[in-house]
C-alpha cells in the first residue's frame, strides 16, 4: 500500500501540536459543550461579586429552607443564605483547590517523567520504583494525617494530593517521551550540538502535551471530588465560608425537611466532573484521530462494492489472456468530492506470464492491484472499468462470488510480509486455516499440506518453521511463508506488491528465484509491482510503466530496456546509477510526481518532460500503439526516437 | 591541515547486550577517510554499518578501539567537546519523515545547529539558512513552512541543508537515499556531488545499494557481521571482487539488463548442487564461512586477517586469491535450490532458518 503514503503523508504526522486539530475539536459538540460549561464556571466563580445576587454569608432567618423562588433562584439554606450565591462563591474555593493540586502534579510529574523517559537507565529505574511506592500509599489516610498535623488548612491538603497524583502523570509523560525519543530528529538534534535540556524542552516537551492535557483534565476531576470530600468532612478552614462540599454536608443534615437543598451543589459537582471527563475524552480523541489520519493505514481493508455488471463483449474474450483489464478507474472519496487516483488503466496478462508494474510512489501501482482484488482501503472506490477473467467481469460480479476467487484464483503477497502474518498464531495454523478455506480437508491433511507448501517454498526445515510465529521469522523467511500462504489456493494469478523491497539483495535473489521456479512449475501468472529496474530485468516478461494514475508505456521487458518509448520511462531508466558513468552527474527528471488531484491537463508528464511541445498540453494523450507489441502514451514518440537514435 | 586522513578508525569494537548474550556489532574494524574523499560502507542488514555510522558521531558508546578525527580522539569526548565536534561532522539519516521535528518551521530547524554551537546571530543564521536552501535546490521561502508541506525528496534536501549548516568537513550519509524513489534519488545524489565539488568535504556513504555506492564512492569498505571483508577502490572492489562475499553481493543485485540477468540464471542452473552436511564453525572463524561456496577447514577455525590485495586494497580471506580461479565445485544449498560458485544468482543459506540473527553461533 506504499502508493497511498504520499496522499496521506502530506498531513502532519504524530499527535503533536494541537493547532491543526481546532477544526476537529469544533466538530465534537459534546466536547465543545463541556469546554463552554467549564469556561462559564471559571468566569462566574472568579468574578463572583459581579454575578452573585447576594452576599453568601448574609443570613435571613425569616426565609430558611425556602426552595427555589423568584427571590432566591435556587432557594435558601438552613440559615436563610442564598444557595446560588454560596455556590458561586464556593466555586472559588473548589477551583483554587483544583489549581493547587494541578500545579503541583504538573510541576513534579512532567519534569520527572521527561527525565525518566529521556535519560533512561538508572534515573528511569529509580524514579519508576519511587513512583510505584508513592502510588501504593492510600491517599485519604495520608491526607488525614497531614490535616491532623496542620488542621483546617485545605491548601496543604491539596498540595499533598498533588504530590500523591504525581506518579500517574510521570508515567504517562515517560511513556510519551520514550516514543518520541525514538524519532530520528532527536538524534539529529544531538548531532546539531543541542544540550540535553534544549532537546527536551524544544523537541520532546511540545510533543507530549497531548497526553499531558488529558491527564490534567482527569486529575482535575479527581481533585474536585477529593476537595468536595474533605469539605464534606468539615476538615477545611472557616466553616462559615461557602464550599460545595460543606453545602452538601449541610443539606444532608436537613434531607428530611428540604431535600431540594442537596440538588444544586450535588448537581454542580457531578456536572463539573462530567465536563472535565468529557474534555479529557475530547482531547484524547482529537489526538488519536490526528495520529490515525497521518499514518498510512494498514488495516481497514474493505471489499469495494461491485461495479454494475457490464455487458461482456465476446470479442474481448481471448483464450491466451488470463485477464483483460480495461478502463479501470479508482477515485478517492473525501469531503467535498472525489479525486481520481487511477484513470483509464487497461492491460492484459497472458497465461504463465510475468508482468512488471513499474513507477514511482504515488503513481497508482498498488491501488491498481488492490482494485483488481477488490481490496481497496476505505475511501478508495472503483468507479469504472472491468476485468475479464474466463469471460466474466471480476469487478462486476457479486461480492460473494468474487470471495470464492480471491485467495484461490487471485492471490496476493504484500511488501511487509511480517505484518501480513498474525503473530498470535503459528505458521502451521495460519496455513492450515487458508488450506481448509480452499478445499475440504481434515485437520491432519491440512497440516500435511501446509508442510508440503513450506517445502515448496524451499524451507530446509519445514517442521520448525511450521511451529514458529511471525515474529520469530526473518524478513526473507516471512516472505516465503507469505508466498506459501498465497499458493495454498492454487492461484492462476499471483499479485506481488514490492515483495522484495524490504529484503537484502541476497535474500531478494532467493525470493526471485523461488518465484521463477514456482511459476514454471505451476504455470501461474505473476503481476509484480516494483520500482526496482533490476527486479524487472530479472524476472519480468513484459512491463507496464505507470505515471500519475495512467499506464504510459506497455512493452516487452527486453525492448523497453533496449529502447524506451515514453520520455518518463527513458528518464527513470537513466536515473539508475548503474547506467551512468561513476561520479558523473546522474540524469534526473526535474520535479516530483504530481499528487492526485493536481494532474496537469494534456500529457501528465509534460511539465517534467525534456521533449515537451505545445501539442502535448492540448489534449488528453491516448495510449498509442507504437509497434505491434508496444504502446506508449506519447504523441511525439516518432520525433523523439528519431532525435535519440541520431544523437 | 595535515596531510593525514580526516577520519581514522582503528580496531574498533562495539558490543551490545541482547538479553544474556553479548553481540559484537562491530568487531575489530579499521579504515580511514581522507579529506575530500567519499568512502562507501556496504553490507546487508546486521552487518553493523548503521551502528558504525552512529558510533562515529558518538550516538553509541564504543567498547574499544579508536576513532580519530583530524588526529583527535573523538571516541571518548566529554559532552561539551562533542558539541564542538559536531561543527566538523554531521549526519543525514535514512528516514526523511522522522528526522525533522514536525512542529518546527524549516527555518528554525536549519538555524538550530548554529544556535546550538553558540553562533547566535539570528539574522546571520537566517541568511545562511536561506542560502543553504537554495544550494540544495529548494526555494528560499521554504524557511517559513513546516516539514509536512514537503515531499520525501524535499525533506531529504532539508536534512542535507541542516547537516551543512555548520560547514562540516565530514557528512555521514546513513542510507540517505534508500527511502526515495529512483528519480528523486538521482536528484539527491547530484546535490551531494555538487556540494562536495563546491566545498571539498568528505562523505561516509552508508548504503546497501551497491549501484549507488559504486556511483558515489572513491573507496569501499565491505562489512559482514561487523567485520571488514574487503576494502579498496570502488572500481576494483566491484570489478574484481577479492572476497567471495563481495562477489556474492554483486551477483545477487539484479542489474537493469534482462540479457545479463538471463545469462546469470543460465550459468546458475548449469551447475549441479549436492547438499552438504552442516558446518559447525569453531570459536574463531571467518564470519562468511557458513555461507561460502569456497569454504575449507581452515576458514572454520581461524579468522582470516586483512591482507593487501592485488588492487591496492585489503581482503580478509584465507583462500584469496585462489578462490577466484578455483575449479567450480558442487555447492551446498538450502535443499532444492540450485546455485553455483560462479555466476550464482544468490548465496546459499545454510545458517539455521529460525534465528534471523544467527550471530549466536559465531560469538
Amino acid at each position: 500500500m506504499s502508493a497511498l503514503v504520499p496522499l496521506i503523508a502530506e498531513r502532519p504526522r504524530g499527535s503533536s501540536g494541537l493547532r491543526p486539530s481546532v477544526h476537529l475539536w469544533l466538530r465534537r459538540p459534546v466536547a465543545v459543550c463541556a469546554t463552554a460549561f467549564l469556561a462559564v464556571l471559571v468566569v462566574v466563580s472568579v468574578a463572583a461579586p459581579l454575578f452573585a445576587p447576594y452576599n453568601p454569608e448574609a443570613q435571613d432567618l425569616t426565609r430558611v429552607l425556602s426552595g427555589p423562588s423568584t427571590h432566591n433562584l435556587l432557594g435558601t439554606d438552613t440559615l436563610g443564605r442564598d444557595v446560588l450565591s454560596r455556590l458561586i462563591y464556593g466555586g472559588r474555593r473548589s477551583l483554587l483547590s483544583i489549581v493547587e493540586g494541578l500545579v503541583v502534579v504538573m510541576l513534579l510529574g512532567i519534569p520527572l517523567g521527561l527525565a525518566a523517559g529521556y535519560l533512561g537507565g538508572w534515573t528511569d529505574r529509580v524514579l519508576s520504583r519511587v513512583g510505584e511506592m508513592v502510588m501504593a500509599i492510600p491517599a485519604i489516610v495520608l491526607i488525614l494525617v497531614v490535616l491532623a498535623a496542620v488542621p483546617h488548612n485545605e491548601d496543604v491538603a491539596m498540595l499533598t494530593f498533588g504530590v500523591l497524583g504525581t506518579p500517574t502523570v510521570m508515567r504517562v509523560v515517560r511513556g510519551a517521551t520514550l516514543q518520541v525519543r525514538r524519532d530520528l530528529y532527536i538524534q539529529a538534534a544531538r548531532v546539531s550540538g543541542l544540550t540535553h535540556l534544549r532537546i527536551v524542552t524544544r523537541h520532546i516537551l511540545p510533543r507530549v502535551t497531548g497526553p499531558v492535557i488529558v491527564q490534567a483534565s482527569l486529575f482535575s476531576a479527581y481533585a474536585l471530588l477529593f476537595e468536595t470530600g474533605i469539605a464534606y468532612l468539615g476538615l477545611t478552614g472557616n466553616p462559615e465560608a461557602p464550599t460545595w462540599g460543606g453545602m452538601i454536608a449541610e443539606a444532608s443534615t436537613v434531607i428530611e425537611q428540604q431535600s431540594w437543598l442537596l440538588v444544586p451543589p450535588g448537581a454542580l459537582v457531578a456536572l463539573t466532573i462530567l465536563a472535565l471527563g468529557l474534555l479529557g475524552n475530547g482531547i484524547r480523541d482529537v489526538a488519536v484521530v490526528d495520529d490515525v489520519a497521518t499514518r498510512p493505514r494498514r488495516a481497514a481493508l474493505r471489499a469495494s462494492t461491485a461495479l454494475k455488471s457490464a455487458q461482456v463483449d465476446h470479442r474481448d474474450v481471448r483464450p491466451d489472456r488470463l485477464i483483460v483489464v480495461s478502463d479501470l478507474e479508482v477515485v478517492l472519496r473525501n469531503r467535498g468530492g472525489t479525486t481520481p487516483i487511477v484513470a483509464g488503466v487497461s492491460f492484459d496478462i497472458r497465461h504463465g506470464e510475468t508482468v512488471g508494474l513499474v513507477g514511482e510512489s504515488g503513481c497508482g501501482k498498488s491501488v491498481t492491484a488492490l482494485a483488481l482484488l477488490r481490496l481497496l482501503p476505505n475511501g478508495l472506490e472503483t468507479t469504472a472499468g472491468r476485468a475479464l477473467w474466463e469471460g466474466r467481469d471480476i469487478l462486476g460480479m457479486p461480492e460473494g462470488e468474487f470471495n470464492d476467487l480471491r485467495g484461490c484464483t487471485f492471490a496476493y503477497v504484500s511488501q511487509d510480509a511480517q505484518a501480513s502474518l498474525d503473530p498470535t498464531f503459528t505458521v502451521s495454523s495460519q496455513l492450515s486455516e487458508a488450506i481448509r478455506h480452499h478445499e475440504r480437508l481434515s485437520r491432519r491433511a491440512a497440516k500435511e499440506r501446509a508442510l508440503e507448501l513450506l517445502r515448496l517454498v524451499e524451507f530446509s526445515e519445514p517442521q520448525r518453521v511450521a511451529r514458529a510465529r511471525a515474529n520469530e521469522l526473518s524478513g526473507g523467511m516471512a516472505q516465503r511463508v507469505a508466498i506459501a500462504l498465497a499458493l495454498s489456493g492454487h492461484p492462476r494469478l499471483l499479485i506481488a506488491d514490492e515483495p522484495t523491497t524490504a529484503l537484502d539483495v541476497t535474500v531478494q535473489a532467493e525470493i526471485l528465484a523461488l518465484l521463477r521456479r514456482l511459476q514454471s512449475e505451476t504455470g501461474m501468472s505473476l503481476l509484480l509491482i516494483t520500482h526496482n529496474w533490476g527486479v524487472v530485468a530479472d524476472i519480468c516478461d513484459r512491463t507496464l510503466v505507470m505515471y500519475a494514475g495512467q499506464v504510459v508505456e506497455q512493452s516487452p521487458a527486453q525492448s523497453m530496456f533496449d529502447l524506451p518509448l515514453h520520455p518518463y520511462t527513458r528518464g527513470l531508466l537513466q536515473s539508475h546509477p548503474s547506467l551512468a558513468v561513476a561520479h558523473s552527474h546522474l540524469k534526473t527528471i526535474p520535479g516530483n510526481v504530481p499528487s492526485p488531484g493536481s494532474w496537469p491537463d494534456g500529457c501528465r508528464f509534460a511539465p517534467r518532460c525534456p521533449y515537451v511541445a505545445a501539442k502535448c498540453r492540448a489534449d488528453e494523450i491516448p495510449l498509442l500503439a507504437a509497434q505491434s507489441d508496444r504502446d506508449t502514451r506519447c504523441i511525439r514518440v516518432g520525433e523523439i526516437l528519431a532525435e535519440v537514435t541520431s544523437a | 591541515m595535515s596531510q593525514g586522513p580526516l577520519l581514522e578508525i582503528r580496531h574498533l569494537c562495539i558490543r551490545y547486550r541482547n538479553g544474556r548474550r553479548t553481540v559484537n556489532a562491530i568487531d575489530d574494524v579499521s579504515f580511514e577517510v581522507s579529506p575530500g574523499e567519499t568512502v562507501g560502507l556496504v553490507g546487508e542488514s546486521g552487518s553493523g554499518k548503521t551502528t558504525l555510522a552512529n558510533a562515529i558521531l558518538g550516538l553509541i558508546p564504543v567498547e574499544s578501539g579508536e576513532i580519530r578525527f583530524a588526529g583527535q580522539d573523538v571516541a571518548h569526548l566529554s559532552f561539551k567537546e562533542r558539541r564542538a565536534f559536531y561543527r566538523q561532522a554531521q549526519i543525514v539519516f535514512q528516514d526523511p519523515y522522522s528526522s525533522l521535528n514536525p512542529v518546527r518551521t524549516i527555518g528554525r530547524i536549519l538555524a538550530e545547529p548554529l544556535e546550538a554551537l553558540g553562533k547566535t546571530d539570528r539574522a546571520a543564521a537566517r541568511e545562511r539558512a536561506r542560502a543553504m536552501l537554495v544550494r540544495v535546490g529548494l526555494p528560499e521561502d521554504a524557511e517559513g513552512r513546516y516539514p509536512r508541506e514537503f515531499s520525501g525528496g524535499q525533506r531529504q534536501r532539508i536534512a542535507i541543508a541542516r547537516a551543512l549548516m555548520p560547514s562540516p568537513r565530514l557528512v555521514v550519509c546513513d542510507e540517505a537515499t534508500s527511502a526515495l524513489d529512483l528519480s528523486i534519488q538521482a536528484q539527491i545524489l547530484n546535490v551531494l556531488q555538487d556540494i562536495q565539488a563546491g566545498s571539498g568535504l568528505s562523505y561516509l556513504f552508508v548504503s546497501h545499494d551497491l549501484e549507488v555506492v559504486k556511483h558515489m564512492c572513491n573507496r569501499i569498505v565491505v562489512l559482514y557481521r561487523g567485520q571488514v571483508m574487503e576494502s579498496g577502490a570502488a572500481a576494483s572492489v566491484f570489478g574484481t571482487p577479492g572476497h567471495p562475499y563481495t562477489y556474492a553481493l554483486r551477483e545477487a543485485a539484479p542489474v537493469p539488463n534482462p540479457r545479463l540477468q538471463r545469462a546469470r540464471h543460465l550459468a546458475a542452473s548449469g551447475s549441479t548442487a549436492t547438499p552438504v552436511e552442516k558446518l559447525t564453525p569453531g570459536a574463531s572463524h571467518c564470519p562468511f564461512a557458513p555461507r561460502c561456496p569456497y569454504v575449507e577447514p581452515r576458514c572454520l577455525n581461524e579468522r582470516p586477517l586483512l591482507q593487501p590485495s592485488q588492487d591496492n586494497g585489503q581482503v580478509a580471506c584465507h583462500r584469496y586469491p585462489g578462490w577466484r580461479s578455483a575449479e567450480q565445485r558442487p555447492t551446498r544449498t538450502s535443499d532444492g535450490g540450485t546455485s553455483a560458485p560462479t555466476a550464482a544468482s544468490y548465496v546459499p543459506v545454510v545458517v539455521p532458518d529460525l534465528v534471523p540473527d544467527s550471530s549466536a553461533r559465531q560469538v
